[in-house]
């Protein structure tokens, strides 16, 4: 106990207290001193000097009071005597104090997580007048032609900046890595009114069309990793694939780019990152992908609901004057940061600090009634207390002060827990190769709430027994003997407490176990692609310095070399990222092969659109439905092919048989013939709803950022071994990450896996939380009823009737809070089903489930009591009192 | 030592003010002193001058030091304040006027109405 030696430590006698001696000795000696010279002995003299001064213990405390130093003595003696019976009982302390942290602690995660997402904005300066047309709201201001226009004509903003994604490899001392950048409009910095840490950043001059800005900014991060804090570096010029662009500056250490998950390396001109990825997007105003977001500082006195409407109408205009390349929907701004994943992190997150609180409520009312079962076993101590001219408010604070104390150990270790937890969640890189950034920090507004939260629990806690202390009568008490309050038949405010916290326990496991069901049926689920035994291979040629007429050849040799590794069935190369990876999908619109006015409005549907080899569906595990695979012999020169999905022939066809041999025309114009369907797939998100998509030859469609794709039964180390030595007898300096589909996909499952495991540990809290309620209770009752036990078992009791008698009321409470809860949890797991695929309450196997955990739950924590109950020996236990 | 009266409450913090700014005093040379201005008239229990002592620093009134009494013992001393000064000279202002009605009052006989 050492622990609560030190904490005594800090309430040591005050200094204060021993001058008052001090000066009350020195006043009784001077008058011993006095008597002394009129000739009374010393000894004589000190005596008299004593009673002549009066009660000094009175005069003390009245002195003390008057200073005002009272009430900090009766604190420190109430925090002593609380740390003495607290001592005496050391397991009911360190389970408070273990309980209340876990609650706390949990709390204060929970916060800091939504406190860095929900509650704070961007990093930047005024973010509060920072508004944007948010990727995924499919405003349609996604191409850089659109931009300008926006940029141009608005009204509303003082200016607009972008930006987008860039991927590519940074050369510098020989040596090539592949990095994440975002790809910005040169006013990036100037919009976002940041200030570089060293050398510039780019500006609006700095730019003067395509390719005219080869210049990057260092993230700070980067700098101070890749490039070891060199202040050199500014005037460095290092290649983005193989393209020489010079390092301006670095920006400041607390700027982490404009999205609040994800820290770029660096930053380059969005004009050139054409030259860098070798495409040419940038003045292709059909072109969905080479704006990310947009955002501006809204002008003073103008309204986010006017930008909004003048945002509208350029969007229309664009759209009736580009048919063809632009279609318009209703427009929404938003603080950028979490894009639009927002609102659904958000009601997560507000979700997922409810069940925090729910969990903290459970501690309260599990300590609550402990202490009032506490209380009940001291009611003999308090009414003695009393009888001996203790004020009730005196002992009542006494209580409220134990109540705290564990609150406050409780708080400190709780917060302890969820600082070093916050800690590792800000350094937390769940995607080897995303450049994830968790923006949380235990900061000042954690430390606050976990405090408020101590203090909460200490006062709901610490006043339930309030009630017995103030109902106490010391005479009835001493006269009576034994315990204060017997277990009657009637209906206790520990019963209710029992109930209510056995509900949020219901509550709690419930929705984990529906997130759990959820997440195993999305690992399961009908993906249309079997990421299971499948090895990826990421390789950029243009990135490695081939060029474009090469880039073919050289995929084709890899897709055969693959092919030749022993034990590979299947390989394919599918451009740009696999389905179900990295959320990143592109889509394109068709038209009917009747169509002739081409614009947005006639597409008859936009599929996800894929470039693949042939092959690849074997290696991917897709099945075919009808017609062929591409082949070899569907390049350039021969006519242009598509395979589309079941959903693709279905919507524009009717059918899947009636799709194979006919035509359908893409933006371009180009005719493009069907020659084979495959089956239905999820292609960006588990819960999106089923897409069309069209697959493309890419000896037709050649790209240089490419998967392959392999699939084998080998076991996967020896296999990646194999891959990589196949890889390198083609080219040596070809950086390639192999990695299985699967790890992947973990970007996609990363939600549902973040809910599971969140919602995992909130039902493991709350099922503790159950056990040491209904224990606590069951014990307190078998305890209590130990002597009536001995009685009926003397009388011939069966151990059944025993039982029942012992253990009866807690079991039929239990039964009671979990049906409460069971149903309320129900209901609560609803708001689940938006961000767990498939997380359906109404799962028999669920309900199943959460009646068996709370049964469970229910007979570890009465079959301690119960031994107890059913070991009494009479004898003993009557002879004892 | 003659005839004692009783304090009337709030007449001790006076009689403290008076005695202290007469010069620095400890808690018992303020009993003393007391005593001697009062010709031993006004009789104050020993104990019950620390929590006046004590509120009257709390006041401001008062401010107190540690030293060595002239008996050679250590002790603390209390002196005015500025504000203490003040209060002084206003109370004993009220006294005055109290005591002098009150005895103007008294002395009142029924041929002089």
């Amino acid at each position: 106990m050492r622990f609560f030696d030190a904490l005594r430590g800090l309430f040591a006698k005050r200094t204060a207290d021993y001058e008052l001696d001090a000066e009350l000795r020195s006043h009784m000696e001077h008058r011993a001193d006095d008597l002394e010279q009129v000739g009374v002995p010393r000894k004589e003299a000190e005596r008299r000097a004593r009673v002549e001064f009066g009660g000094y213990v009175r005069f003390k405390e009245e002195s003390h009071r008057a200073a005002g130093g009272r009430f900090v003595e009766i604190l420190g003696q109430d925090v002593r005597f609380a740390l003495r019976v607290l001592r005496k009982s050391p397991g009911f302390a360190i389970t408070a104090v273990v309980t209340l942290a876990l609650a706390i602690g949990a709390n204060a995660v929970v916060f800091g997580v939504m406190d860095a997402f929900v509650l704070h904005s961007l990093n930047v300066p005024d973010a509060k007048t920072l508004w944007g047309t948010a990727y995924g709201d499919e405003s349609g201001f996604q191409s850089y032609e659109n931009y300008v226009d926006l940029r141009d004509r608005n009204h509303s903003f003082e200016s607009l900046a972008a930006f987008n994604f860039d991927f590519p490899g940074l050369e510098t001392n020989n040596q090539t890595d592949g990095a994440a950048a975002f790809a910005t409009t040169a006013n990036y910095f100037d919009v976002l009114r940041v200030q570089p840490y060293l050398g510039r950043f780019f500006h609006a001059a700095d730019e003067h069309g395509s390719g005219s800005a080869p210049y990057i900014v260092l993230s700070y991060a980067y700098w101070h990793n890749r490039f070891a804090d060199d202040r050199n570096v500014v005037g460095r010029v290092v290649l983005l694939n193989k393209h020489p662009f010079t390092i301006l500056g670095v920006a400041p250490p607390n700027f982490h780019g404009t999205l609040m998950f994800m820290s770029p390396d660096f930053f380059l001109p969005i004009v050139n990152q054409d030259q860098v990825d070798g495409t040419s997007l940038l003045h292709d105003r059909s072109s969905q992908g080479t704006v990310f977001e947009t955002f501006g500082h809204l002008k003073p006195g103008v309204t986010a609901e006017q930008a909004t409407n003048d945002v509208n109408a350029i969007g229309d205009a664009l759209a009736k004057a580009y048919p063809k390349d632009v279609s318009h929907k209703e427009s929404k701004l938003i603080h950028p940061g979490l894009t639009a994943f927002g609102g659904p992190a958000k009601a997560f997150l507000a979700g997922l600090m409810l069940l925090a609180l729910l969990i903290l409520l459970a501690a309260c009312a599990n300590l609550g009634s402990l202490f009032a079962a506490r209380a009940a076993d001291r009611g003999r101590e308090i009414a003695l207390r009393l009888a001996l001219g203790s004020n009730r408010s005196r002992i009542l604070r006494q209580l409220l002060t134990e109540a705290m104390l564990l609150s406050f150990a409780g708080g400190a270790v709780g917060l302890a827990g969820s600082v070093v937890l916050l800690r590792r969640l800000a350094t937390w890189q769940p995607f080897p190769g995303a450049p994830i950034h968790l923006p949380v920090s235990p900061n000042a507004e954690t430390y606050v709430v976990a405090l408020m939260l101590a203090v909460l629990c200490s006062l709901l806690f610490g006043t339930l027994p309030m009630r017995q202390v103030l109902r106490t009568d010391a005479h009835a008490v001493l006269r009576g003997g034994g315990s204060a309050a017997a277990m009657g038949r009637r209906i206790t405010v520990r019963d209710v407490l029992l109930v209510v916290q056995i509900g949020i326990c219901a509550v709690l496991v419930t929705s984990s176990l529906v997130a759990v069901r959820g997440l195993l049926r999305s690992m399961h689920g009908e993906f249309g692609i079997e990421p299971h035994l499948a090895m990826t291979v990421n390789t950029n040629l243009a990135m490695a310095g081939y060029s474009d007429e090469r880039v073919p050849v050289m995929q084709r040799r890899m897709i055969e070399a693959m092919q030749a590794i022993p034990g590979v069935e299947h390989a394919g190369l599918v451009a740009g990222y696999p389905p179900l990876v990295y959320t990143a999908g592109e889509s394109v619109n068709v038209f009917r092969n009747e169509t002739t006015d081409l614009k947005q409005a006639n597409a008859v549907a936009a599929p996800y659109k894929y470039v693949v080899s042939p092959g690849y569906m074997d290696a991917a595990g897709t099945r075919f439905l009808a017609g062929r695979d591409v082949s070899w012999h569907d390049d350039k020169n021969a006519p242009e092919v598509a395979l589309v999905n079941r959903q693709f022939a279905e919507k524009i066809f009717g059918s899947v048989g009636g799709a194979v041999g006919r035509y359908f025309k893409l933006q371009s114009g180009m005719r493009v013939q069907v020659v084979g369907v495959v089956e239905n797939g999820k292609y960006v998100t588990l819960t999106e709803d089923q897409q069309a998509a069209v697959f493309l030859p890419f000896l037709q469609w050649p790209v240089s950022n490419s998967y392959l794709i392999i699939r084998s039964r080998r076991e996967a180390q020896p296999l990646i071994a194999d891959i990589k030595r196949s890889l390198k007898q083609l080219d040596a300096g070809l950086p390639a990450d192999v990695e299985s589909w699967s790890s992947l996909m973990d970007v996609v499952l990363f939600p549902a896996r973040v809910a599971t495991a969140a919602l995992g540990v909130m039902g493991a809290m709350g099922a503790l939380l159950a056990i040491t309620g209904i224990f606590g209770l069951a014990t307190y009752s078998v305890s209590k009823r130990l002597r009536e036990l001995g009685i009926r078992a003397a009388l011939g009791a069966q151990r059944r009737e025993i039982l029942a008698t012992a253990l009866g009321r807690s079991l039929r409470l239990l039964a009671f809070g979990s049906i409460a809860g069971l149903i309320l949890g129900l209901l609560a797991t609803r708001v689940l089903a938006s961000i767990v695929y498939d997380a359906t309450p109404r799962d028999p196997l669920v309900m199943a489930g959460a009646v068996l955990v709370m049964l469970l739950l229910g007979l570890v924590a009465t079959c301690i009591p119960a031994r107890r109950a059913l070991k009494v020996n009479p004898l003993v236990l009557l002879r004892e009192e | 030592m003659g005839e004692q009266a009783q304090l009337l409450p709030g007449t001790l913090d006076l009689l403290i003010l008076k005695a202290v700014s007469l010069g620095p005093l400890h808690g018992y040379g303020v009993l003393l002193r007391i005593a001697q201005i009062s010709g031993s008239a006004l009789l104050v229990e020993q104990g019950a001058l620390y929590p006046a002592l004590f509120r009257l620093v709390r006041q401001g009134l008062l401010k107190a030091n540690w030293g060595t009494s002239e008996n050679n013992r250590k002790a603390k001393f209390y002196e005015l304040t500025t504000a203490g000064r003040k209060r002084l000279r206003e109370e004993a202002d009220g006294w005055s006027r109290l005591a002098n009605a009150m005895a103007a009052a008294l002395a009142a006989k029924a041929e002089e109405l």
